[in-house]
C-alpha cells in the first residue's frame, strides 16, 4: 500500500497544483500509520523468537545473530543448525510468510524436503498463524548473514532423511494448539506457551531408541541424549513436578533462575537465560499456572525406606562426614541451606528424585545459576571432581538423598566414576 | 600504590576473616542468608584457585590474583564462548553475563595474597639459563622477543590485558604455551602470544617454565601502567 500511494499521490499533486503540501501531508501521515504498525509486529516476533529459545540453537558463542551453524550432538551423527536470517542464499530471504509456516506447522523446507526433528517442529506446530507471521516479520528485519550452512554429519541409516517419515508416522501431530474450553484463558495461554514455542517436551519427555516421544509419555521426564542430564518429571511431584509450588515461586524460578526451593542449572539454566528471564509478567504467570496443574493431585512421595544394609548406612555415615567438611558451610548442617543463593537440600525433589544424575553432577562439576536481569550475579556452587574421589562422591550423595527425611536411594562409586566423563557442555 | 595494595590485602582478609567467622557459626545451625559479598558469590572459584586466588596446589590451576583485570576479564569472555577450551571453566561460565564477569575480574585483580614458595628446579643450571636468557632477551635469530618486553621488567604484567609470569607453575606455563602452539588457546587478532609461542621449540618451554616457575616473587608485585612499555609485536588484547 505505501509503495501504491506514494508513486499515486506526487502524480496527484503535479494535476493539482494547490494540493501538493496536502497531498505530503496525507502521504507522511499514511506512512507513520505503517511504520508503527510494522514495528510492532517485529517487536511481537522478536518476543516469540524469545519464547521459542530461536537463539540457542540458530546463533553460535561469537557468531553472527541467527547464522546457525551450532553443531547439535545426537545418538545418530551431528546434526548442524542453519542459517535464519533473511540472507537470500543461505537463510530465508527468499522464504514467504506461507513458507515460513509450514516449516514451523509441518516441518517441511520450501521445496518439500523433510526437516530432521531436532528441530522442535512437532511442538512448533501448535503455534498459530499469527504467532508465526511475526516471528517470520522479526527474522525477516534482523541483518542478512552470508554464512553458508554445513551439511549435517549423520551416520548411515540416519543420513537418508526419507526415515523421518517414519519418525512422523510415529512421533508427529501436526495441528495448532486446541483452548480447552474448561480451563482458564490463563490457563490456555501457559499451555499454548508451555507445549509449542517453548518446546518443554523435547527435554522433560522421555526420547526413546527411536528419537521420539509419545504422548502418553509427555512431561514425564527422561534423560537428555548427549547431555547427561536428567529433565526431571513436570507431572510427578516426586520429580520437578510444581504442584505442591507456589503461583510465585513458579514465576521467581522461571524468571530469576533462584527460588526459595532451588536453582536451575544446566540445560535449564540456558533455557532461563536465553529465553524464560524476557518473557512478561502475564506470560511467564500463565506458564506458572499450567505448570502447576500438570502435577496436581499426584502423590508426594512415599516414606522413607529405611537403610536396609550396615554397608549403605556405612557409606551414609562416611558421606555425613564428607558433608560436614566440605558442604554445610553453605547449605548448613540440617540441609536447609540459605535460599534462594544457597538451595536448600532437605526436601529438595530434584535431589531425591530416581535419577540421581544431576544430583552427582552438581556434586562434580559444581555450576552457577544463569545470570538474568534479576539475578545477574548469581552466587556459584564450587565443582568437587577434583578434590573427591568416586567413593567420596558416591556417599556424600548418597548422604544427602537419605538425610533429613529426604527420600532418595543410596549411589555407588561407580555412578560417580561415569559422569566424570559426562559432556560438560 | 603500595600502600593502596596493603590496604586493599588488609580489606580483603578481613571480609574472609568475616565470611570464616559466618561459616563457623553456620556449622551448627543453617546460615540465614547468603553473605552480600562478591568473595562468597565466586567461592566456585575458590575449589581451583584458592580462596584470595593464590592457587592451589594441582600445579595445572594458575594463580588469578593480582593480575590486571582486562586480562582475567578476556579470559573469562573466551571461556564462556568456548575460544579458550577448558570444559569445566567453559561449563560453569555459560550463562554469565559481561558484567558479572568484568566484576570477578576486578575482584581477583584486587587481591594480593602472598606468593607461593618458587619451586625448586628440576632441570640442569644449563636449561635455566636458557630461560632467563629467553624470558629477559629474547631469541632475535628466531623471531622471539623477550617475555619482560610485554610482562614488564619484574613480570608483574601491564595494565590493561598483558599478565604477571610469577607464582604460576611449569605444568600450567608450558600447557599455556602448548595451547597456543597447537591453537587450542587463541586471543583476539592479532593474537601475538600464538606468534611468540609458535617461534619456541619444545626445549624452549620447557626452559622458560622451569625458569618462571623457580624465580621468586618480586617484593612489588604490581603491573606496569597501560602504555608504559614499548610493545615489539601487535596484540589485539593490549590495544595501544
Amino acid at each position: 500500500m505505501p509503495r501504491a500511494q506514494r508513486y499515486w499521490l506526487p502524480i496527484l499533486t503535479c494535476a493539482l497544483a494547490c494540493g501538493w503540501l496536502l497531498a505530503s501531508a496525507i502521504t507522511a501521515d499514511a506512512q507513520q500509520q505503517t511504520a508503527p504498525a510494522n514495528a510492532a509486529l517485529i517487536a511481537k516476533g522478536e518476543y516469540l523468537a524469545r519464547a521459542g529459545d530461536c537463539i540457542a540453537c540458530h546463533t553460535v558463542r561469537e557468531g553472527k545473530l541467527f547464522a546457525g551453524g551450532l553443531p547439535m550432538k545426537t545418538p545418530f551423527g551431528t546434526l548442524y543448525t542453519s542459517n535464519i536470517t533473511p540472507d537470500p542464499q543461505n537463510g530465508i530471504g527468499n522464504w514467504t510468510a506461507d513458507q515460513f509456516y509450514r516449516l514451523m506447522h509441518d516441518g517441511r523446507f520450501p521445496d518439500g524436503g523433510l526437516v530432521y526433528p531436532a528441530m522442535p517442529f512437532g511442538s512448533y506446530t501448535k503455534v498459530t498463524r499469527e504467532d508465526s507471521d511475526a516471528i517470520y516479520a522479526y527474522l525477516r528485519s534482523i541483518p542478512a548473514v552470508q554464512q553458508r550452512n554445513r551439511p549435517h554429519e549423520l551416520r548411515f541409516p540416519f543420513d537418508n532423511r526419507s526415515l523421518i517419515l517414519g519418525w512422523r508416522t510415529l512421533f508427529f501431530k501436526q495441528g495448532e494448539y486446541k483452548p480447552d474450553p474448561d480451563k482458564s484463558a490463563e490457563w490456555n495461554r501457559g499451555a499454548y506457551l508451555v507445549e509449542g514455542l517453548g518446546h518443554c517436551g523435547m527435554c522433560h519427555t522421555a526420547i526413546n531408541a527411536l528419537g521420539g516421544s509419545s504422548d502418553s509419555d509427555a512431561f514425564q521426564g527422561g534423560l537428555i541424549p548427549m547431555q547427561y542430564w536428567y529433565a526431571p518429571s513436570l507431572t510427578s511431584n516426586k520429580e520437578a513436578g510444581l504442584g505442591d509450588w507456589g503461583i510465585d515461586e513458579i514465576t521467581q524460578y522461571l524468571r530469576t533462575g533462584v527460588a526459595d526451593r532451588g536453582a536451575v542449572y544446566g540445560p535449564m539454566a540456558e533455557v532461563v537465560y536465553n529465553s524464560l528471564q524476557y518473557l512478561n509478567d502475564e506470560d511467564i504467570r500463565a506458564m506458572a499456572v499450567y505448570l502447576k496443574t500438570l502435577a496436581e493431585g499426584t502423590p508426594p512421595a512415599a516414606a522413607a525406606a529405611p537403610m536396609a544394609t550396615s554397608e549403605s548406612s556405612l557409606l551414609v555415615s562416611f558421606g555425613k562426614s564428607i558433608y560436614d567438611r566440605e558442604c554445610a558451610l553453605c547449605h548448613g548442617a540440617n540441609g536447609s541451606g540459605a535460599p534462594p543463593h544457597y538451595p536448600p537440600l532437605a526436601g529438595n525433589q530434584s535431589i531425591q528424585m530416581s535419577s540421581a544424575v544431576n544430583a552427582i553432577r552438581m556434586v562434580l562439576n559444581g555450576g552457577f545459576p544463569p545470570g538474568t536481569a534479576q539475578n545477574s550475579r548469581p552466587f556459584g556452587m564450587p565443582p568437587f571432581a577434583q578434590r573427591l574421589s568416586d567413593d567420596e562422591v558416591a556417599a556424600v550423595v548418597s548422604y544427602i538423598r537419605t538425610a533429613w527425611g529426604n527420600r532418595g536411594d543410596p549411589v555407588s562409586a561407580r555412578q560417580a566414576n561415569e559422569l566424570r566423563s559426562a559432556t560438560l557442555n | 600504590m603500595s600502600r593502596l595494595n596493603i590496604s586493599r590485602v588488609g580489606s580483603g582478609w578481613t571480609i574472609i576473616a568475616l565470611v570464616v567467622l559466618h561459616i563457623s557459626a553456620a556449622h551448627a545451625q543453617a546460615p540465614s542468608h547468603a553473605p552480600d559479598t562478591i568473595a562468597a558469590r565466586v567461592l566456585a572459584c575458590a575449589s581451583c584457585h584458592g580462596a584470595q586466588g593464590e592457587g592451589t596446589n594441582d600445579v595445572y590451576f594458575p594463580r588469578l590474583a593480582g593480575k590486571p583485570a582486562g586480562y582475567l576479564y578476556n579470559q573469562l569472555i573466551a571461556f564462556r564462548d568456548g575460544r579458550r577450551r577448558y570444559p569445566p571453566m567453559n561449563f560453569l561460565l555459560e550463562f554469565l553475563p559481561d558484567a558479572y564477569l568484568k566484576e570477578i575480574a576486578e575482584y581477583f585483580a584486587s587481591l594480593r595474597p602472598p606468593f607461593p614458595q618458587p619451586a625448586v628446579p628440576e632441570l640442569s643450571k644449563d636449561v635455566l639459563a636458557r630461560g632467563e636468557a629467553l624470558v629477559r632477551f629474547g631469541d632475535p635469530q628466531h623471531g622471539v622477543p623477550p617475555c619482560s618486553a610485554c610482562h614488564g621488567p619484574n613480570l608483574g604484567g601491564m595494565e590493561p590485558a598483558i599478565p604477571g609470569l610469577l607464582g604460576l607453575r611449569a605444568s600450567y606455563i608450558s600447557a599455556q604455551l602448548g595451547g597456543w602452539r597447537y591453537g587450542t588457546r587463541t586471543a583476539t587478532a592479532p593474537d601475538c602470544m600464538q606468534i611468540v609461542a609458535g617461534s619456541l621449540t619444545e626445549d624452549d618451554v620447557k626452559a622458560v617454565a622451569a625458569w618462571l616457575s623457580s624465580h621468586p616473587a618480586p617484593s612489588d608485585p604490581s603491573f606496569a601502567p597501560h602504555g608504559s612499555l614499548p610493545m615489539p609485536l601487535a596484540c589485539g588484547s593490549e590495544p595501544n
